[in-house]
């Protein structure tokens, strides 16, 4: 069972407190009626899928309940970070080369 | 005597008092502290079972957790009948009760064994081969009979008597294994003051001190310095030990499963114990010290009952004092065997010869062997075995070819060399590194905190290993935050050592022979069967694994893998670590059902949630159905009633009188702050900003994709307050829904969300008495029709308590929902109850409910849509704020399929003939005459008897169905087709009226 760190409670919980929501940073149009069918259709449908790192939402379910975002290794299932709902996608993760 | 086999004076249990335990309806005699396997050997039984493909006679190999052929069904009663025990794990009690496996009609006389003459046909990958033809003879010949043919033991017919436990534990330095590795390496942690847990799979600590008879630790024989040092740990506070404990899994982030075997040792458990407990242990460092397994040597009928380890009958002799044999031979690779040889030897069992295939290996062993006068054949291997039931000889030749000897042996003692068991590592993700010069694989880079250490880390010799294990211990508190200690290492006095050994077939098993030389013996797999497997084209180790079934036995390859990689390598003409090991697996060992699912069945398998009304309902009579996690009164049967009869009842009630029905099991919401209104406007389709206070909206929630995800009234309580209320199922995801695009879509909106489904009680009162029943005990409410119209909402008192006042219809006729404070439900409930039998009332169930919205036509999301169907499909494009600009959905909806001719619409539909009732699910056509497979233009998605409107009713999704009106469509079903008629959705009071009669 992973740990991962809500960082809201700031505190590494057990992964059974946590739900997926699928792929982060994928924005919602402020004009959504006005959407394409071509851009709906990446909005909707299209979702990255790498092998490697894959930015993700996650809820703290069972626990602050709060919506926030993850990095994870989809090879290693290692969470190499996680941050909150609204924060900007890290350029540079912990870990990663100079 | 507890066995002819027991030698006087030798093993550890001299003062032990006799068990009495039967072995196939054979009573025998042991002694405790015997498992089955060594009580079975002390009594001259090695003939334990039949093996899984061949039925060949099998015999005990080992004497631990990696035998592949000695299992057998343990029977304490009726229920208790667990199959595929280890004769070699299990405890001997008084009364124990045995059975073998696999054979009919006896174990000596088992007709299955013509598979073993009729091999040929069953060789590797039989079964994609051999029983191909014809097809259809697969499923209703070939695999029933093989496998009722094949097989380990029989699964109970009973539920599951005993209880499991779990328990969750958190430990700076976790010790897997406690031999003198781990309990060094735990010794070094625990002196520090960390927490300390160290667990091993069996009864007693000391590992292969079991039978290492050199070994001096501290002064004292090894077995008894583990005992002392254990006892010392058990009673150290910062420490917990759990014997009889495998760690059978290793998880992510120093996440390890153990199980702890309770009560399965003893005679009596009794049902205060559980029989296993699961432990899930999250540890700061884990020192792996799992040991080595001995190999077998892989030679013609080498699975003759009587052919052992080595090592196994080491432990027999200096831990159980039993003798494995009169007469043994000794089969070997490496020193490890001498070693044995020379302790049965020393215990009056006559040595015939040890069969070394080294050629002229030299050390203290051997010329101790040879000093005891046994004979000592080097560059000689066993190319055959004799006998049937049991071994009787060996027949020995030089290596490389020559004449042959026959040898009378009662047993053969063999030994490959060790392989160390990295197990646990490589579940941990970590990667293996091949060693050239020993041939093995040992840890090589990690993925987790942990260490290995001793054997399973490919250190030989016991005083390397006490010293590497204390080292890793200290640096493993130490890496967990411990301070340094000062400590006493154990000083290691006499020790043995030896490695090497050999890999894959031995000479007169090689390519060019056709003999039964077994590599896996729980699978049948010989060395010819994954030479073929190559031969065959596979070329991945994975692939020769899958189709020779190699290592895929319960005890996963723990004694064949090496042997099978070795040959396959060989076969394929690659060095050993080009060809790679296959994956590592959790459980190492098997792991109950009962383990992993503890308390988790039956009442406690999930919640059960009830209504604060529930156990009036429960008096009454009710019948219950489950919804979701909620038990809901289903209908109220009066005596002599059946389900149509209290449904029919029911439904009349509510459209003459009045009926009460409890809805407290809807989801509700409530949607607070100053932002509300612009909120709720988001995330359902219909506008809310000019909704009124005090009145009430149906509400539509949409996924992004267009599609209708829950519906509901809505009652705006104030400018900034709304009480929502969703499905019974919906109710978790609406919030979870809702609470997502608050968060992460709107979080500029000043809005607070809050579950209150549990805190109010709901009472629908719904017919032409409802207010006449309601208005005496309200309080603070005008209940004309002025002042509370339908759809409509106010906050006041009823019965003294709160209520939230609810003026809305799920049946069509004049209603209302009567909110009050959970705790309150069941004592309003009851004076609503005493009023309404002035007038007539009936309580109604979720039947009743459901056939009267069915009469109205209104829908049930998730019945009558299915996660495909839009607000127009539904027919609800009313309910859509066409000069929105956002909702969510609001362009998902606007897809050129979701608004392309010939959706699916839901209608009604009439039966020709009103007595029949459609299958809710039956599919519908135009022409019922057309060919099979028909094409389906749609189906039933609610069907009922109604008595209101004298005749039977549905709702269904056709394609193009709004345009179909009055048209004649078909729903062909098994027993003939029926006529229906499309027509609109509403089946009673179409104009209205009765929402205000």
């Amino acid at each position: 069972m992973l740990l991962i760190r809500c960082p809201y409670c700031e505190e590494e919980r057990p992964e059974l407190e946590f739900r997926n929501a699928g792929e982060a940073h994928i924005a919602r149009s402020a004009n959504m009626a006005g959407e394409s069918d071509d851009d709906f259709e990446k909005f909707f449908f299209i979702r990255s899928n790498p092998k490697g790192i894959i930015y993700e939402r996650w809820r703290h379910m069972h626990g602050c309940a709060r919506f926030f975002n993850a990095v994870r290794d989809t090879v290693t299932d290692k969470f190499v970070m996680t941050y909150k709902a609204g924060e900007p996608k890290p350029s540079k993760l912990p870990g990663a080369g100079k | 005597m507890s066995g002819a086999f027991r030698i006087p004076g030798a093993g550890r249990f001299k003062q032990a008092k006799t068990a009495r335990f039967s072995f196939d309806g054979q009573s025998y005699t042991g002694i405790e502290g015997d498992t089955l396997a060594s009580a079975l050997l002390a009594n001259g039984v090695h003939l334990v079972g039949r093996s899984f493909k061949y039925h060949r006679p099998r015999g005990i190999l080992s004497a631990g957790a990696e035998e592949p052929n000695a299992l057998v069904e343990i029977k304490r009663d009726a229920a208790r009948k667990t199959p595929n025990v280890r004769a070699t794990v299990q405890e001997l009690y008084e009364g124990l009760d045995a059975q073998s496996q696999n054979r009919w009609p006896s174990l000596s006389f088992d007709l299955g064994a013509v598979s073993d003459v009729a091999s040929p046909l069953l060789s590797a990958g039989f079964y994609y081969k051999t029983f191909m033809w014809p097809k259809a003879a697969w499923k209703s010949l070939y695999e029933p009979k093989i496998r009722a043919a094949a097989g380990l033991g029989v699964s109970p017919d009973k539920p599951d008597p005993d209880h499991y436990s779990s328990r969750y534990a958190h430990c700076d330095v976790l010790v897997l294994g406690g031999g003198a590795a781990g309990i060094a390496a735990a010794l070094a942690a625990a002196e520090t003051g960390v927490r300390v847990i160290l667990a091993d799979e069996q009864a007693e600590f000391g590992g292969s001190l079991r039978f290492e008879s050199g070994a001096k630790i501290d002064g004292q024989d090894g077995f008894a310095w583990a005992q002392a040092a254990v006892a010392k740990l058990a009673a150290m506070d910062n420490v917990r030990v759990l014997p009889r404990t495998t760690a059978f899994g290793y998880y992510a982030q120093n996440f390890i499963g153990l199980v702890e075997r309770v009560s399965d040792h003893l005679k009596a458990p009794g049902h205060d114990l559980a029989r296993e407990r699961l432990w899930q242990v999250r540890a700061k460092r884990v020192v792996l010290a799992s040991g080595a397994i001995e190999r077998h040597m892989v030679f013609a009928d080498n699975d003759r009952p009587g052919i052992m380890l080595a090592g196994a009958a080491r432990t027999y002799l200096n831990h159980y004092g039993v003798a494995v044999g009169r007469n043994v031979g000794v089969y070997t690779a490496n020193d490890s065997a001498y070693a044995a040889a020379i302790d049965l030897k020393k215990a009056g069992v006559n040595v015939a010869a040890i069969v070394d295939l080294r050629d002229n290996p030299t050390g203290p062993v051997i010329d101790e062997a040879r000093a005891l006068g046994i004979e000592v054949n080097f560059g000689r291997a066993v190319i055959r075995a004799g006998g049937k039931l049991r071994v009787s000889s060996m027949t020995v030749q030089p290596k490389n070819g020559g004449g042959e000897r026959t040898i009378a042996v009662d047993a053969i003692l063999m030994s490959a060399g060790w392989t160390p068991s990295v197990h646990l590592f490589s579940q941990s993700r970590g990667k293996v590194a091949f060693n050239d010069e020993t041939k093995r694989f040992v840890p090589g880079t990690y993925a987790q905190d942990c260490v290995s250490v001793g054997a399973c880390n490919g250190t030989d010799g016991l005083s390397a290993t006490v010293d590497e294990a204390y080292a890793a211990g200290a640096k493993a508190a130490k890496d967990a935050g411990a301070k340094a200690a000062k400590g006493n290492k154990p000083k290691v006095d006499a020790s043995e050592s030896w490695s090497r050994g050999m890999l894959g077939a031995a000479p007169g098993a090689g390519p060019d022979t056709t003999v039964k030389a077994f590599v896996d013996f729980q699978n049948d797999v010989t060395a010819k069967d994954i030479r073929q497997a190559v031969h065959e084209g596979m070329r991945s180790i994975e692939h020769v694994k899958r189709f020779t079934t190699n290592g895929m036995a319960t005890d996963q390859g723990k004694t064949s893998n090496m042997h099978g990689l070795a040959i396959a390598a060989e076969t394929l003409g690659k060095a050993i670590p080009e060809v790679g090991l296959t994956t590592f697996r959790a459980p190492y060992t098997p792991v109950t059902f009962g383990a992993i699912v503890s308390h988790a069945r039956g009442p406690l398998f999930d919640p059960t949630r009830r209504t604060a009304i529930h156990p009036w309902a429960e008096a009454q009579g009710a019948v219950f159905e489950d919804v979701g996690q909620w038990k809901r009164a289903w209908y109220f049967p009066k005596a002599g009633e059946d389900m149509h009869a209290a449904v029919d009842r029911e439904c009349v009630a509510v459209r003459k009188t009045a009926g009460l029905f409890d809805a407290s099991t809807l989801g509700k919401i409530e949607v607070v702050g100053p932002d509300a209104a612009k909120f709720m406007e988001l995330l359902y389709t219909n506008p809310w900003e000019k909704l009124e206070p005090g009145r009430c909206r149906y509400g539509i929630m949409l996924r992004e994709d267009g599609f209708i995800y829950d519906d509901g009234v809505v009652g705006r309580l104030a400018p900034d307050r709304f009480h929502v209320t969703t499905t019974t199922g919906g109710a978790p995801r609406v919030m979870n829904h809702m609470e997502d695009y608050l968060q992460t879509e709107f979080p500029h909106l000043n809005v607070w969300l809050t579950s209150i489904t549990e805190q109010w009680a709901v009472i629908a009162v719904q017919g032409p008495k409802s207010r006449d029943i309601i208005a005496p005990l309200v309080e603070g409410i005008d209940m004309s029709d002025e002042a509370l119209p339908h759809m409509s909402v106010r906050e006041g008192k009823i019965c003294g308590v709160p209520t939230r006042l609810f003026r809305m219809s799920f049946t069509g006729e004049r209603g209302f929902e009567v909110n009050v404070p959970a705790d309150y439900g069941q004592a309003v409930w009851e004076a609503l109850w005493a009023e309404g039998q002035k007038h007539g009332a009936a309580a109604y169930g979720t039947e009743a409910m459901h056939v009267l919205r069915a009469e109205k036509g209104y829908i049930i999301v998730g019945q009558d849509t299915d996660g495909t169907v839009t607000p127009n499909d539904a027919g609800l494009d009313w309910a859509v704020g066409k000069k929105k600009a956002d909702f969510v959905g609001i362009r998902g909806m606007a897809r050129p399929d979701l608004v392309a001719k010939g959706r699916k619409q839901l209608v009604g539909l009439k039966t020709k003939d009103p007595k029949v009732v459609l299958e809710e699910g039956a599919q519908i056509v135009e022409d019922p005459k057309q060919a099979i497979p028909m094409k389906m233009i749609g189906h039933v998605t609610s069907s009922y008897w109604s008595e209101n409107c004298g005749r039977s009713i549905a709702l269904a999704l056709v394609a193009g169905g709004r345009e179909r009106m009055g048209e004649t469509l078909y729903v062909p079903m098994p027993d003939g087709v029926i006529e229906v008629e499309v027509t609109g959705m509403v089946f009673f009071d179409e104009t209205g009226g009765r929402l205000n009669g």
